[in-house]
């Protein structure tokens, strides 16, 4: 098997509440710097970054003051002028890539592990922009492996780095750890846990490969997002006529083929997938969504196989 | 023998975010608009909160859902600080005057939670007979999808009670959960929309002389509320309710059972001496409030056969 060698990683960065309202976030950064009081930092593999990201819709308890700050980290955004009338969240988040960036720089931190929550019912999902990130891939191999508590899978968005539009995007080898189904302004023990959970696993990730053993390739199986569907809107209003098929609700990542259920209007009418080739749904019903147009995303399952890696002793 | 029910009222979006409520709401204007249906009861169906609904937000300014005591439904227009000041004098002139002859015969205002309780009928009294009457109904027949339905009781005195229901001569919340705010999930829908239904089935027998045999409804009385353990400087929150806790609205919770885990991994067990039901676990438009969950003591109220007095 193929053997690559790719620097150590030196800093890294785990941020939290870039969605005000999206809690197991908001309460693991504090969680994590209560740890360093109280251990210091050599409990860490390498130094840590915390961050809560949007602080203004954090205390707000909204997912964003004027604009979803997880869309503003493209580099036009990240290069755009600041004047009087800039969105709060843009200014974030240029403060955001000049603390952590800047992006596509060789001053960018190592690693940012951004936290989010979700209403659909995804357990523990790897977001990452590239398949050929192979650390971002490998810690998804490691974490499928080592927790068994929700089911952990891999979504990738095949988007050129310029145009990553999310936070992660401004660092070498960005992944956001996606968990849910959780209410936007509820925290839940067990979705908390398993957040935590997932983010120590990657710390011992990070430690196990900076130590410079062999961590084997092998296959690896992604979701790539392809499209999304929308909601049957009415024409005039643009309201939603319908919801989410209970058939399909809650059933993220199923194969859904043609002639299968997707919407049920309020009338009791069944809308059904008529496309021919079946893809796998993805952040069915997340409420944050609705504004975007989105209902759900539909992904193709791929497989890839990974080399082995090896950290490169500087 | 009771008055009949000539005059009842459907709402929703009363909090803009519980979206089973204003996508009943919204199909109900609709079909009113299509066809002139002459209904057996006269419903009024009203939008409780339109911006809060616009902006899908629980409210703008204050909560509407606790303007509707006899003290706010007085307050001057200059004291009226608040959209929703505003709006609940309107809606206490539509649906009201609260306490007057002219009010609602009954009032159903629709709600969401993201707590696991089935659906209850949330009401001020445990001894309006409607009220109970329309839950042990419900109870019975709520099968599409199949639904727990209970009755909740909240023992404040009419002119300071604080929500919607409470103005007219008869009412409740009917809340409905989980469900997160800001969406809106089909079977959730149905549920509401099939008690709904059951509802005015029930308001049209009543009033057409019908005779409901007595029986007993379980009541749920609101004892305390309890708060999140939090950071004695900042106020945060340092837990969240515990996984053994968490869904488990209505089971008994004794003393010494886990209700809280702290963020570091310690279980915080309930020091209380009564054994009693918690509702309303985890409800999010409660962090502010300071209400991780509410406890409630539960007794069978008997109930009488009740009848029309209007043939």
């Amino acid at each position: 098997m193929e053997l690559i060698t790719l620097p150590a990683l030196h800093r890294m960065a785990v941020c939290g509440g870039t969605h005000g309202n999206e809690m197991s976030g908001v309460f693991l950064v504090p969680e994590l710097e209560r740890q360093r009081k109280e251990k210091g930092d050599a409990i860490w593999p390498i130094p840590l970054t915390t961050v809560l990201s949007n602080p203004q819709a954090i205390k707000e308890c909204k997912r964003y003051v004027d604009k979803d700050l997880n869309r503003c980290f493209t580099s036009a955004i990240l290069s755009s002028p600041i004047t009087d009338s800039t969105p709060y969240e843009v200014r974030r988040a240029q403060e955001l890539n000049t603390l952590l960036g800047p992006k596509q720089t060789n001053d960018a931190i190592d690693m940012i592990c951004d936290l989010h929550n979700t209403t659909a019912n995804m357990g523990l999902s790897i977001i990452c922009y590239s398949h050929t990130n192979w650390i971002c891939l490998h810690i998804f191999k490691y974490l499928q492996a080592k927790i068994t508590t929700v089911p952990v899978r891999l979504v990738l968005l095949n988007i050129p780095i310029g145009d990553a539009y999310s936070l992660e995007s401004v660092s070498k080898y960005g992944i956001s750890l996606e968990v849910g189904p959780q209410p936007q302004g509820v925290v839940r023990a067990d979705i908390f846990n398993a957040m935590k959970e997932g983010v120590n696993a990657v710390l011992d990730w990070v430690k196990n490969f900076n130590s410079g053993e062999v961590i084997e390739g092998g296959d690896v199986e992604a979701f790539m997002f392809k499209k999304t569907v929308d909601y049957p809107r009415d024409p005039e209003t643009k309201t939603p006529i319908a919801a989410v098929h209970p058939q399909l609700q809650d059933r993220d990542f199923c194969l859904l083929k043609r002639g299968d259920p997707m919407f049920l209007t309020f009338s009791g009418e069944t809308v059904r997938y008529e496309e021919e080739e079946p893809l796998h749904p993805v952040f069915i019903n997340e409420a944050a969504y609705y504004e975007k147009g989105i209902a759900f995303h539909l992904a193709q399952k791929q497989p890839w196989t990974i080399p082995s890696i090896q950290a490169k002793k500087v | 023998m009771l008055p009949a029910l000539s005059r009842v009222a459907v709402c929703g979006g009363t909090h803009g975010n519980e979206l089973s409520g204003v996508y009943l709401v919204h199909e109900r204007l609709k079909r009113r608009k299509k066809s002139q249906v002459m209904e057996p009861v006269a419903v009024v169906t009203v939008m409780s909160n339109p911006r809060a609904v616009q902006r899908c937000v629980r409210y703008t300014e204050t909560d509407l859902n606790r303007c509707f005591t006899h003290a706010m439904l007085s307050l001057s227009a200059s004291e009226q600080t608040s959209y929703e000041l505003v709006r609940s004098q309107e809606l206490n002139s539509l649906l009201g005057p609260k306490g007057s002859a002219e009010a609602m015969d009954l009032i159903c205002d629709l709600h969401n939670t993201t707590a696991n309780m089935g659906l209850c009928l949330i009401t001020y009294s445990d001894s309006d007979w409607i009220c109970l009457h329309i839950c042990k109904y419900l109870q019975a027949r709520a099968q599409h999808p199949r639904t727990d339905v209970r009755y909740i009781h909240y023992d404040i005195p009419r002119s300071e009670a604080y929500s919607l229901d409470s103005v007219g001569k008869h009412g409740f919340a009917m809340e409905i959960g989980p469900q997160p705010h800001g969406l809106i999930r089909a079977n959730i829908f149905m549920a509401m929309q099939e008690a709904v239904q059951l509802l005015l089935d029930w308001v049209r027998l009543f009033n057409s002389g019908a005779q409901f045999e007595g029986g007993s409804v379980d009541v749920y009385t609101l004892v305390k509320n309890i708060d999140y353990p939090r950071d004695p400087h900042t106020h945060t929150i340092i837990a969240a309710v515990h996984p053994d806790l968490q869904d488990r609205d209505f089971c008994l919770l004794h003393p010494g059972d886990p209700m809280f885990l702290s963020f570091s991994g310690e279980t915080l067990r309930y020091k209380g001496k009564e054994p009693l039901y918690p509702f309303f676990i985890n409800e999010s438009a409660y962090y502010e409030k300071a209400v991780a969950l509410s406890l409630a003591r539960r007794r069978k109220v008997e109930i009488p056969a009740i009848r029309s007095s209007r043939m």
